[in-house]
Order: C-alpha cells, then structure tokens, then sequence
C-alpha cells in the first residue's frame, strides 16, 4: 500500500535516520545504566548522557546543569507547573496561562485549583496572540507563574515571549513556556527570551518519543521545583528514574541536527507552506486561521467553509493531516483553540491544519493542494450548505434544530 | 477509528446525491441539524401514487458516517410507503453500516431527516404533521 503523504508533523515527526543510527548502539553495547558510577558500562552510558545534555543546552542557549531529562514535554509540564507552585506557593497562590495552551498545561492549571492554586485563563486576541495588556493586568502581587506556549500547536502563532517574560518579571513572577513546537523549528534562546523554564519534546523535532527536557533556569534567578517523580534522586533530584539513555541520546542529536540546519529549513519549509496556503486560499470561501506574520514556519490551518474537517480528511485518505472538528468526541466540541481565536462553531468545524516537517517535499505539497481542492470541491457537492450559501440564502438566519 | 466498509462504500460513492424541487407538493424536505454541531443533513423524497416514494435525494454536511447514513437512508427509501418509511429506525442503520458508538447520533440525525421530510409533505398535502420523539444526540 502506498503511504499517505504526512502532513501531521505537529502532530509527531519521522525520527531522522541520523538520530537512530546515534541511538542504535545504546540499546546493545552501550547499554549501561548512567548512574552506575563504578564500571565502565555505567560510565559509557553516562558519557553519552552529558554528551546529549551539552547538545540540548547548545540548542538553547543554557547550561548542561540546567537540562532535566523528562519523558517528554507533557511530563516537563507537569513538573514545571505542579513544581513551581509546591516550591513557591509561600510567596503566593496565583498562576497565569491562556485558553489556548496544551492540554497539559490546562489539565495541570485545573489539577492545581483544586490544591488551592488561583488559575487565571487569558483569552487570545483574534489572530491568536496574548493580549500584553491583559496579561499585566492579570498580574497580582500573589502571581508566582505565568506558563505562556511559544508557539500554538494548532495554528503555528508564535507568541511574544520576551515581552510576556519582562511583563512576568517585573511583577516577580517566573516564566515558564511550552516551547514544543517552537524548540528545533525557530531560535530559541531562554537568556535572550527571558524564560525561566522550558518545556519540550524530542519527537516533534525527529527524534525519538518517550523522552523531552525541561530546562530550569540556575541563575538571576535560581529556580526550584519540587520533584514530581520521587526515588534514586537522579536529574539534580528534581526527576527520579533511570535515565533513558538511547532516548536521551537521540534527543541531542535530533537537537544538534535542528540547531544547524534550522535556518535553511525554516526558509525552505515556509516557502513550501506559503505556496500550499497562498493555492489553497485562493479557493472561496477558505480562511486562514492565526496570525501569519508571527508564526512557525511549517503549519498552516485552513477553514474551508461549508465543508465538515472530518469529512474532509475521509475524502484525502492520501494526506495524514489533523483537523479541528472533533465529530468523534462525545461532546462534538470543535477545537477550543479556534473557538478561543473567536472563530465561529462552523468554521472550526471546517479547520485543516498542515504540519510540514523536514522530509516534506515540493511534489509532496503539489499534491496535498491537488488532493485539498479536489476534496473540498467533492464535499461541497455534497453539501446542502454550499447549496444555501450559493443560492445566496444567509444561512445565520436559519433556525436550525439543535442537536 | 477505521471506517467499515459499507461507510467508506457510501461515502466513496454517496448514493442519490443531489436536489428535487422543494415547492413541488409531491417533494418533502428535511433539513436537520446544525452547522456549529458539525452535521447538518437535508434529504428530500417524491411521492408517488399510493403514498410510494418513488425518488429521495440528499446532501449532507458532516463526517463520513454522517454522509454515509443518509446516503443509505436515500437507498433504503426509494419505493417504499410512507409507513414503511416511518418505520426506519436508527439502530437499523447503525447495524447495517456498523457505526461505532461514537457515530450513533449520525444514524440519529438520519432517521430525524427521513421523519421530518416526510413531516413536510404531510402538511403540503393538508395531513397532520405526526408528532416526533425529540430525540437527543
């Protein structure tokens, strides 16, 4: 069977061949536990560890001490969060983050309030962006947190971290960002952007699932968190259990490779984008969703009016992409990530989101438009909206039975 | 989630596709379902001689299981009595397509179309609208 065409990097990304070929020997030879102090296997496998650590700190900007091994970025998020708030919750009670944050900053937000902690949920402005005026307003002398996404899963909006990192400063809060999506595909400095802690994942940059870091900051100011993971003290005692040393080890590399050719892959990858966006809107009725000057270059999110996103991706069985309609769910509640940029129930319904990644290629994307364009038009035969709308009915004006 | 087969048969080649004559008297009309619920269906029948429909036609807004249980409805109506048609249940097409319990409110939204297209040529015609279960789904 001929394989789809994989725009789902946001999704998960291919582990690169380069980072198996790092791994291999770490799960045979080299297969020492890295806290084994007393033989040689214990040290190979520790080499490798501080190897990787040194390329995860050369990606952003920080120190090896700095980097606490995870097993991925939801974990780091947890620590972070639940972490911070148990370290400082003498200081205050009071944690700032937005509506259209990963689950698991949401879900560890909604966990803590019921441990005591205040969660103020920022709303977003239309093109996805945090509102800088509301976020300081938001700020109380008891705010400890802010936890602001670097850049949006769904729509690729990158957010303006260092302005949001000096507004949580100055109010003597931390900042704490879950750079997913954003670390290996953009710079990421955590210095330049002012961030305190960092979480992320090594399988959205081509490196392996199951392992992800957060960074802590140890200097001006000296963060702390309590462990979530308690036992044999490993990761500076803030994230106990043996390391996962092949995992570990792809992470780096996955993070050396993103470090030296982010920069021609960006170019390259958002000239890809644009092209399938720029064809893709050209057809009516679509809509681009988020910001476009301030996001990551390889995701695109489009709402093709009239046309239901679950149905769509039945029509492109040739294209592996994500869409915001969520007909499978009990509740039947699109994306509450579109719905928070204020778009309508409809059009989120509508929402295809394309994440391009390092193996995408040109054909791959002259494909997608052909499959995109010949799936919308499909569906919108068979859509008694598009029948409305073209007979010029204003379709809000129907009372319709709701379900 | 996989598709079953008769959904993915359905959807590839949606039977009755298209749109009969809304103010002729011998057309019913169903429009169920909402655009910010993600489906909306409108399935249309002819009535024939001796209360037979004799064409349905339909267009559909929504998943693959969604536009699959209308295409089939459309099928399964064509040359049956009013009576007989009122007689589609739901669960009928859940069996038939092997809907996942997730998809069950397709079905629903089905049989809601069917009912209230027939509904509409019941008051064209000067009959008593027959009162519907409110279904939830």
């Amino acid at each position: 069977m001929k394989q789809p065409i994989y725009l789902d990097n946001n999704a998960t990304t291919p582990l690169d061949p380069r980072v198996l070929e790092a791994m291999l020997p770490y799960f045979t030879e080299k297969f020492g536990n890295a806290a084994s102090r007393n033989h040689a296997f214990g040290w190979v496998a520790e080499e490798g560890v501080d190897y990787a650590r040194e390329q995860v700190a050369k990606l952003i900007g920080c120190t090896e001490k700095e980097v606490i091994f995870t097993s991925g970025a939801t974990e780091a998020d947890n620590l972070a969060i639940k972490g911070v708030f148990e370290m400082y919750k003498d200081k205050g009670n009071h944690i700032i983050t937005a509506l259209t944050e990963h689950k698991a900053v949401l879900d560890t937000c909604k966990h803590l309030e019921k441990n005591g902690a205040r969660v103020t949920y920022l709303g977003v402005k239309e093109d996805g962006l945090i509102d800088l005026a509301a976020l300081e307003a938001a700020m109380t002398p008891e705010t400890i947190l802010v936890s602001i996404m670097y850049g949006n899963n769904e729509i690729g909006v990158i957010q303006p971290v260092k302005e949001i990192s000096a507004i949580a400063h100055r109010y003597g809060a931390l900042f704490m960002t879950d750079a997913t999506q954003a670390v290996g595909k953009i710079p990421v400095d955590v210095n330049a952007d002012g961030i305190d802690l960092m979480a992320f994942s090594a399988h959205k940059m081509y490196g392996p699932k199951g392992v992800g870091a957060l960074y802590v900051r140890r200097k001006n100011p000296r963060v702390k968190v309590t462990s979530q993971m308690d036992g044999g003290g490993h990761e500076r005692g803030m994230r106990s259990g043996t390391l996962n040393v092949p995992g570990i080890v792809g992470l780096g590399k996955a993070c050396e490779l993103c470090r030296l050719e982010m920069e021609s892959e960006a170019v390259r990858l958002s000239a890809l984008r644009d092209k399938l966006e720029s064809t893709l809107n050209k057809m009516e009725e679509s809509y681009v969703n988020g910001n476009t000057q301030h996001r990551l270059p390889h995701v695109a999110n489009i709402s093709f009016k009239y046309v239901e996103g679950e149905g769509l991706m039945m029509a492109m069985s040739d294209l592996a992409v994500s869409s915001g309609s969520a007909c499978t769910s009990a509740s039947l509640e699109p994306s509450y990530v579109l719905k928070s940029l204020g778009l309508s129930d409809d059009l989120a319904h509508s929402s295809i989101r394309y994440g391009l990644g390092r193996f995408t290629t040109e054909e791959d994307i002259d494909h997608a438009i052909e499959i995109t364009q010949k799936a919308v038009n499909h569906l919108r035969e068979l859509s008694p909206l598009w029948e409305m709308f073209k007979e010029g009915i204003d379709l809000s004006k129907i009372e319709w039975a709701e379900h | 989630m996989a598709y079953s087969e008769k959904v993915i048969d359905h959807y590839n080649n949606p039977r009755n596709v298209g749109t009969l004559n809304k103010d002729s008297k011998f057309v019913g009309t169903g429009l169920v379902g909402a655009p910010e619920c993600g489906d909306v269906m409108r399935l249309q029948i002819e009535v024939g001689e001796d209360n037979v429909i004799t064409d349905a036609k339909f267009k559909t807004f929504g998943c693959g299981s969604a536009i699959a249980s209308s295409s089939l409805a459309t099928e399964w109506l064509k040359g049956k009595t009013i009576d007989e048609a009122l007689s589609i249940d739901n669960m009928d097409i859940v069996e038939e397509l092997a809907l996942p319990p997730v998809k069950i409110h397709c079905s629903v939204l089905a049989e809601d179309a069917i009912k209230s297209a027939i509904n509409d040529y019941r008051v064209k015609n000067g009959l008593e609208a027959i009162v519907l279960e409110k279904s939830h789904h």
